[in-house]
């Protein structure tokens, strides 16, 4: 028993040399990258309850490593690659729609259904206050545990969730309400059922009807702007980025795949994409870049919310100045400017 | 090799191989169908249909258009826009050499082409995607050419008719790309805020970006048969699901079965079909009946096509 005791004590020595032990040693609410800080966090956790314990004061070393693991984290921060970026995308602990849902909103009415064919879970959508305006708020839903990524379908919609979008869209445009869309999304479902129910045509419908409805309608990535499938509710008189989001064509494994013929050159499929909310403010995608607090919005989620809905009033307010012909026209000529030589 | 062989002169030899390199290059071609080997004149005389099983083999966009339009009064749109590589994307190789070598192949600027024209005298504008220029993959210069077409379509209130044939959205231009799906989408929505018609002809294949926006967006969506068309291709969704496809999943057929298009038509009848809806929804009158009319004849039993044992046509 006593040697179980022992033996139980020393992980390093028991689980030196095998990789497989040591990567399930490493922290899973940090990144690769952040491994640094994560043991640093530790080290702090672990003097703290030895502060508990023991009457020594051990609080200055406490300020001095958390000084220490501030300076980390803002230099691993400070120029993260798109690929780190990709990854902090899609973190799992990362905000998702129905947080923010809670956390800037009130008196939220979730809407389901297409009038069709089903509910989409992967696609939440329906009424609420911000500050006392309604407005209509779509957006993918991801799930945090395993009963609930299967029930959210990992964020990706069939087409019943697109037309579930569109019809709460057409209703924000009768009821004169802004329309805000949270995008985070790995791309639209490659399924079977989704093929016979009309992916294409889901996606597409909607496409051509953002680019008309009579009433303002600002989008806002907040994880991974997966193609397609995020675009379908991503047609915007204004795009917002949070710092650490992606938006592109195809994932970086998949370009990576198909262009490099390896899913391993996804770092560089990421680079030559340029798909971080930077590189894409850079060529005029972004009207808006939203600073993630420091080590990203999952470590701050609160003050993310705070300024998400900051920069949500601002473009709001630019927007109430239109009247409808004028921002009709206005996003028609940003959908011409994509790209026009 | 008989005794006679070996004591021919070398020159002998020469002579034969050159008398073989006289016959032109690719003047036979397998049907990737029921692989029989088909006499391309003979071939082209049917536009790319196998004479043996009717398989649609793709047909090159500037034969088509030319096909589809009358030989009379056809204007090219937009011919002089060339694509631009914004992101200097570089995988394997670099996007600038890709596109250079895609233009020398095919001899066009980029992946669609765009006319103005008339079909058996009705006034239209007709598009059709180049799948051999890097899989007919839509970058901003085909949803700026797409959207010049609409546009004009629009303005002057003839139909547009588009031959979608297309891998997707080209990854070299990324965001870009995936833009146009909105940017075609848009410039069709205000076709049809005004009433001009637009008919999407999907031939194989067609999938993602374009398959998500311009493509299923038709009054009519047609296809021609067996076309392999939809959002995510097959390997994507069978590695996602992990289980067998089934027989005929995303085929024409599939589609008509499922309600994603109005009809399919055979490529022989292709323009008189779509120019008497075209016909009907512009309340024009009804085409004269004239020797113009391309028809394919079918094949007489003594043609050098015959064959016995030529399966049925698939569908």
């Amino acid at each position: 028993m006593v040697w179980v005791l022992w033996f139980r004590s020393q992980p390093d020595r028991t689980h030196s040399g095998c990789p497989r032990r040591q990567k399930s040693l490493m922290n899973p609410n940090y990144l690769d990258f952040e491994q640094p800080i994560a043991e640093l966090q530790a080290k702090i956790e672990e003097l703290r309850l030895v502060g508990n314990d023991s009457k020594i004061s051990i609080s200055d070393e406490i300020t001095k490593l958390e000084e220490k693991s501030r300076k980390l984290t803002e230099q691993i921060f400070r120029d993260l690659t798109p690929w780190q970026v990709s990854q902090l995308s899609r973190h799992p602990q990362r905000p998702y729609t129905l947080d923010y849902i809670d956390e800037l909103f009130t008196e939220f009415d979730e809407m389901h259904g297409d009038r069709n064919f089903a509910d989409d879970a992967a696609i939440v959508g329906g009424t609420a206050r911000l500050d006392d305006r309604p407005v209509m708020i779509i957006g993918h839903q991801k799930g945090r545990n395993v009963k609930d990524k299967v029930r959210r379908n990992f964020g990706m919609p069939r087409p019943e969730g697109y037309r579930k979008a569109c019809r709460l869209m057409e209703t924000a445009e009768r009821f004169k309400m802004p329309i805000l869309t949270f995008i985070d999304t790995p791309g639209a479902y490659p399924g079977i059922d989704a093929e016979e129910r009309g992916q294409s045509e889901a996606i597409a419908y909607n496409l051509a009807v953002m680019s008309r409805l009579k009433t303002p309608i600002i989008a806002t990535v907040i994880g991974e702007g997966g193609s397609g499938g995020a675009l379908a509710i991503g047609v915007c008189d204004e795009l917002q980025m949070l710092q650490f989001s992606t938006y592109s064509v195809i994932s970086p494994e998949g370009c990576a795949s198909i262009l490099w013929k390896s899913a391993d050159k996804a770092p560089d499929a990421a680079q030559a994409m340029g798909i971080t909310a930077s590189r894409l403010q850079e060529l005029g995608f972004v009207d808006t870049l939203i600073n993630e607090p420091l080590g990203g919005a999952h470590r701050h989620p609160v003050q993310t919310g705070e300024r998400v809905k900051n920069a949500l009033l601002a473009s709001l307010e630019r927007l109430d100045g239109l009247n409808t012909e004028a921002l009709l026209e206005r996003r028609y000529a940003r959908l011409m400017s994509y790209g026009a030589p | 090799m008989s005794w006679l062989d070996k004591i021919v002169p070398s020159m002998g030899r020469t002579q034969r191989t050159d008398r073989r390199s006289n016959i032109p290059d690719g003047l036979w071609r397998k049907c990737p169908q029921c692989e029989s080997v088909l006499y391309r004149p003979e071939l082209e005389r049917h536009h790319n249909v196998c004479p043996k099983c009717d398989h649609h083999l793709r047909l090159n966009a500037r034969k088509r258009l030319s096909w589809f339009l009358d030989k009379e009064g056809r204007e090219e749109i937009a011919a002089d826009l060339e694509p631009v590589d914004r992101l200097r994307f570089r995988d394997s190789k670099k996007y600038k050499d890709r596109l250079a070598a895609a233009q020398k192949s095919t001899d066009e600027n980029d992946a669609l082409i765009a006319m103005k024209g008339e079909l058996d005298g009705l006034p239209v504008v007709a598009v059709a995607f180049e799948f051999e220029f890097m899989g007919g993959s839509m970058g901003s210069i085909v949803g700026e050419k797409f959207v010049r077409a609409a546009e004009l379509a629009r303005k002057e209130r003839r139909p547009l008719i588009c031959f979608a044939a297309s891998g997707g959205a080209r990854m070299q231009e990324a965001l870009f790309s995936l833009m146009q799906m909105a940017k075609t989408s848009a410039a069709l929505e205000k076709m049809r805020e005004e009433g001009v018609p637009y008919i999407s002809v999907l031939t194989d294949p067609v999938f993602g970006g374009v398959s998500a926006s311009l493509a299923m967006l038709g009054d009519l969506n047609v296809a021609e048969p067996n076309a392999l068309i939809g959002f995510a291709g097959p390997r994507v969704i069978e590695q996602t699901v992990r289980e067998k496809l089934p027989e005929g999943f995303q085929r024409s057929e599939f589609l008509l079965e499922h309600g994603t298009v109005d009809m399919i038509i055979h490529r022989s009848e292709m323009r008189e079909r779509v120019g008497s809806i075209l016909r009907k929804l512009t309340h024009a009158p009804a085409a004269p009946r004239s020797e113009e009319v391309v028809t394919v004849e079918p094949i007489s039993p003594d043609s050098e096509f015959a064959d016995d044992d030529v399966d049925a046509p698939k569908y």
